[in-house]
């Protein structure tokens, strides 16, 4: 069991009180907040540890260059990938699943393939595929979502073929928490030989994601939703996909030499190993450590922990909120099915107006398309106002949410 | 006409079908933004005290005693910026 009042005490940020109430903070889909480990492991690295990695000789160099090194091998066990070489450090999700589509899809893409994602797609993975496909001409298609934004499984199986190269969508939709079946869909991917792009960053931060046993090719995932600070993310990919794809940017770090050949007048270029081929110039080193630290706090908790005191105050949350007349929750009515995240409106008002007046009341909420417009079209919405929780949350600040609401709605 | 830089710390466009306009008014003037403000635009709903659906002219708006106010459908930041001027002289 997770004690989330022993855990709000390493959370600084939570003292704070806003119009003289204390703050409660449902914006977790997001970003998290920051507990102090975190806080505390960035500014021991700017205090004492503080240089470039790789390839100096130097002391703080070889100290920085082992705990960015570090920070990869615990990233890799936490998603159980094989090793740190298929864990490749980048800004967040979105650079991630630019860097799929850039490095494996600018080469493997051709005119007639086909890219299939879901109609709940975050924008970051329905962009990149619409950008890329102006260039190589393959088609994007969408598999639908129901009514109340899961999945049609039969339709989407329906979509695979032997056209289809690869596979995107995300684990748990950022607007409505549906919970999608990676198992299931990676198996239908795999019999027809595309590869799968799974959108991790609504599920990594909350529950036990496993690449090997969910069988995925890439995942991608934010730090900054999982405590760790903004500006880092992963992709995890499977070592022999990543080995054979070309690089996503140029220059320092990803390069083992660059040779210039007096006779030719150009450069040869030999690319450096897994991951760093993929981390051109000086990474977010910090970023790493303070990512590394998060891992650790959340491994310490357990995340099968995380994952039902999630589905607790989400069930609860869902409860209560049927209490509230003029409220109405979008999407599936079963919490079970979803992951910590409630889109919700209030006739009359619009999502702004609800979220507006929450902050007045110290509770921070998020409001309209969460980069989720097509969704958002689906599910016929101008906007959603969403409340989203994380390990710090309690079942006393829902009650205070319901109380607010109450008087608002 | 007052200076609308003087009161307005922040305006920022919703995400969303719905266009509106978010204004969050400088911490240390909030006070004396919402005084006038309720001196002069007409009072549709008061919830607690503390939220007021307002209209002024044809802008339809909501202030929040936190000091941010929501317009709806305007044209664009000019004309928000000019019913501030007007609201705030």
């Amino acid at each position: 069991m997770l004690d989330p009042y022993k855990i709000r005490e390493d959370f600084p940020i939570l003292k704070r009180r806003f119009n003289d109430y204390p703050l409660i903070y449902f914006d977790n889909a997001a970003t998290s907040q920051k507990p102090k480990q975190v806080i505390e492991v960035v500014k021991d690295f700017y205090e004492n540890h503080n240089a470039n990695v790789h390839r100096a000789v130097h002391t703080l160099s070889q100290e920085a260059s082992e705990l960015y090194e570090n920070a990869h091998e615990e990233v890799a066990k936490f998603i159980n990938a094989e090793d740190m070489e298929e864990t490749v450090f980048v800004r967040g999700t979105t650079e991630a699943i630019n860097l799929v589509a850039y490095a494996w899809g600018l080469y493997n893409l051709r005119k007639d393939d086909e890219v299939l994602i879901t109609l709940m797609e975050h924008h970051s993975n329905i962009v990149p595929w619409e950008n890329l496909s102006k260039i190589n001409g393959f088609k994007v298609r969408y598999a639908e979502v129901n009514n109340d934004g899961t999945l049609d499984y039969e339709a989407f199986e329906k979509m695979v073929s032997n056209k289809t190269k690869l596979v995107c969508f995300s684990h748990v939709s950022n607007v409505t928490g549906v919970v999608n079946d990676v198992k299931r869909i990676v198996k239908v991917a795999h019999e027809h030989e595309a590869l799968t792009l799974v959108d991790g960053a609504q599920s990594v931060p909350h529950l036990p994601v496993n690449v090997k046993d969910l069988d995925v090719d890439f995942l991608a995932f934010s730090g900054h939703k999982m405590l760790a600070p903004t500006g880092i993310g992963v992709l995890y990919g499977r070592r022999g996909i990543l080995e054979k794809m070309e690089p996503f940017h140029g220059g320092g770090e990803m390069i083992r030499e660059v040779s210039f050949d007096p006779v030719a007048k150009r450069c040869s270029i030999s690319l450096n190993s897994l991951p760093w081929k993929f981390e051109a110039g000086t990474p977010n080193v910090c970023g790493g450590i303070g990512l590394m630290e998060a891992v650790k706090y959340l491994k310490k908790i357990g995340m099968e922990n995380v994952e039902s005191h999630e589905e607790m105050l989400t069930a609860y949350a869902m409860r209560r909120m049927q209490e509230c007349k003029n409220v109405e929750i979008y999407g599936p009515k079963d919490a079970s099915a979803k992951c910590g995240i409630i889109p919700f409106g209030i006739n009359g008002s619009s999502s702004h107006d609800i979220a507006l007046a929450l902050d007045n009341y110290g509770i921070m909420i998020r409001s309209g398309f969460h980069c989720a417009q097509p969704l958002h079209q689906i599910l016929k919405l101008q906007s959603s106002a969403r409340a989203s929780f994380y390990i710090y949350n309690t079942r006393e600040e829902i009650d205070r949410f319901i109380e607010v609401l109450k008087e608002i709605a | 006409m007052a200076n609308v830089e003087d009161y307005v710390a922040r305006i920022e466009e919703t995400c969303g079908e719905e266009k509106s306009l978010i204004v969050t008014f400088k911490y240390d003037r909030k006070d004396e933004v919402i005084r006038k403000i309720l001196k002069k635009a007409k009072m549709e709903k008061s919830v607690s005290g503390i939220i007021f659906e307002l209209m002024f002219g044809n802008a339809s708006f909501r202030l929040y005693s936190s000091g941010k106010a929501i317009f709806r459908n305007l044209k664009d930041k000019n004309e928000l910026k000019n019913i501030l001027s007007s609201l705030l002289s």
